[in-house]
């Protein structure tokens, strides 16, 4: 790992002044991926601000609904009591990332914030408009078995890997973001940003901000959710896809309903067009086999990932019947 | 909202800036010497900054296994080199070094944690548990028992992690049947496949009810 310089922070006010001073710094929270990247030498920056003693370690309720401080770990939320009765869905999607170990280290913010698993993008070998922008896209004609099949650009068809984002997203989650000067809460589902043509910018935070706050609105899905995901392997693997689903039930009634998929898009990705048509109608197979057709709409495959074209449907009805419980 | 936030509390801040000005002058050239030619391009890259930070050490007070220490380390130092190499506890493991299997895991203030992604110097003034420091003098820790008795390993190069993840396994509440304990533990890769065996042994541990 290339050397550099450590500076630790004891407020979000001297933390934020120290992004502003140093425009090449980045924030360390709990390490795990931004240490994996610079020991590949994938990112080298010459300063890290370590936030760890930033009081943003709670998950409390509001008003509104939850709040979560940037550095909760994603083990102390996916075990909080609130959270497992009132936001199942934020828990299960939590439990279904990464490893034990890795879940008491990653942090709200550091899990909005990791970077693709590309396998291009970490083979500094290798051309990657991510990595090195107008070096080229390896994963368009190479092996693209994990990428994406929706709002993907003609630069970079990488996917967003959290399995968290997943879940937030369709929990119509919002994030507080702040600098020295300002502060502004935007939603969830705009925090992350598709490829386009700036595949090396994965979201909108600016380089003087930092994410201090995640708010979930109240919501009457904890009777009726599921997080789906497929996997190379029964745990510990990232998603070829995964399916958040959050439906609020009157009988066999769908009053209200989120879906969102991971492994599919440069963001997590919301299925609005399918949420529309579900509202108000009845669970069923029936149904939701249309929802997933729906859903579907747009997407484009690139050889190694076609297999996606029929998983990612699939995978819609199953977490459906399963948050309705009809299997 | 934002009146709910905890207050910002001020604890100590650290910045380090000290010899920059000395080095910039005295040490770039023997820097570019020694170094590999990847750290001499980054270095050449970002001028003399960096030369200076290469050789930059910062305080570290830490406790490992119940001995407190005060040492120096370099930004670039992760946890388990610093167990490994600087305090010369071997018994945690280096396997994949990038938090793919659990080799390296140790307890951060009783929690377990991957020792490759997570630098020394995070851990001022933290409690640090590795293998070596579970046992009570001469008497072997009940889980490194169960690991003996259920013959939980073959070449042992993966058992101080398993160790260390099943205690905190058992101590988090994920141990109540053995599915899960199957997916808690799927941190902490057996290479030997002696699954079936660990998983008893940690049933074993937990069905004896004793305190971790
Ligand atoms: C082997 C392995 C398997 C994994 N499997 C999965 C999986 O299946 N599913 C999954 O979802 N994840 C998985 N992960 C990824 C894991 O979830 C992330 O590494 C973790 O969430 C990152 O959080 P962190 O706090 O450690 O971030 P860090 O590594 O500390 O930081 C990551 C990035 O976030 C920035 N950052 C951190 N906090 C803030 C903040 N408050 N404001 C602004 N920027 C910030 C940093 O600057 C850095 O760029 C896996 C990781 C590994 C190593
Ligand atoms: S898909 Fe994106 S991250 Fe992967 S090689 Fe192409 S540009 Fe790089
Ligand atoms: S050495 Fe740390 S997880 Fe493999
Ligand atoms: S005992 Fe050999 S790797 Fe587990």
């Amino acid at each position: 790992m290339i050397n550099f310089d450590y500076i630790r922070m004891g407020s979000i006010s001297s933390a934020v002044k120290a992004l502003d001073k140093f425009p090449d710094a980045k924030i360390i929270a709990g390490g795990s991926n931004l240490i994996d990247l610079m020991k590949r030498n994938v990112m080298a920056p010459t300063k890290l601000i370590d936030i760890n003693p930033l009081p943003l370690k709670y998950i409390h309720t509001t008003k509104q609904g939850v709040q979560i401080g940037a550095l909760a770990l994603n083990s102390q939320a996916a075990d909080h009591e609130l959270i497992k009765t009132k936001y199942p869905l934020l828990s299960m999607a939590i439990n279904a990332g990464a490893s034990a170990q890795l879940r008491n280290m990653a942090t709200f913010g550091g899990n909005m914030m990791q970077r693709t698993r590309c396998s291009y993008f970490y083979d500094t070998t290798m051309p990657c408009n991510k990595r090195e922008p107008n070096s080229g896209c390896s994963a368009l004609t190479g092996i693209n078995r994990m990428h994406g099949i929706f709002g993907t650009s003609d630069v970079c068809i990488a996917v967003n890997p959290s399995d968290m984002n997943v879940a937030l997203v369709a929990l119509d989650a919002k994030v507080i973001l702040k600098s020295a000067k300002k502060e502004r809460t935007i939603a969830f589902a705009d925090f992350h940003k598709l490829a386009g043509d700036s595949p090396q910018l994965d979201n909108h935070l600016q380089k003087n901000e930092m994410i201090t706050d995640i708010i979930i609105p109240e919501n009457q899905f904890y009777n009726n959710s599921y997080y789906l995901k497929v996997r190379d392997r029964h745990s510990y693997a990232f998603a070829l896809i995964s399916v958040a689903a959050g439906l609020e039930m009157d009988g066999q009634n769908i009053k209200k309903v989120r879906l969102a998929m991971g492994g599919v898009a440069h963001k997590p990705w919301r299925l609005y067009d399918a949420e529309n048509f579900l509202q108000g109608k009845t669970a069923s197979l029936q149904n939701f086999e249309e929802a997933a057709k729906i859903a579907m709409k747009g997407a484009k495959s690139y050889g190694h990932n076609d297999f996606k074209l029929a998983l990612a449907p699939s995978s819609i009805v199953e977490a459906l019947l399963k948050a309705s419980h009809l299997s | 909202m934002s009146d709910q936030k905890q207050p910002e509390t001020q604890e100590k801040e650290l910045i380090c800036s000290s010899r920059r000005g000395f080095l910039k002058a005295t040490t770039a050239l023997t820097a570019i010497a020694l170094s590999p030619s990847l750290i001499t391009k980054a270095a050449l890259q970002h001028a003399d900054e960096r030369l200076a930070a290469f050789f930059e050490k910062i305080p570290l007070n830490i406790e490992v296994n119940g001995k407190a220490y005060q040492m120096e380390t370099e930004p670039r130092e992760t946890l388990l080199d610093f167990v490994r190499e600087r305090l010369h506890l071997t018994g945690t493991k280096k396997g994949c070094d990038h938090g793919q299997c659990g080799a390296c895991t140790v307890h951060v203030d009783g929690i377990r944690v991957n020792s490759c992604l997570t630098l020394a110097v995070m851990q001022e003034g933290k409690k640090i548990t590795t293998i070596e420091g579970i046992a009570n003098g001469d008497k072997l820790h009940p889980m490194q028992e169960a690991f003996l008795k259920n013959d939980g390993f073959q070449c042992g190069y993966c058992t101080p992690g398993q160790i260390m993840s099943a205690i905190a396994c058992i101590n988090e509440g994920h141990a109540n049947s053995p599915t899960e304990i199957r997916e808690f533990m799927s941190g902490n890769i057996c290479r030997c496949g002696a699954y079936p065996n660990i998983v008893d042994a940690i049933v074993e541990v937990k069905n004896g009810g004793m305190k971790l």
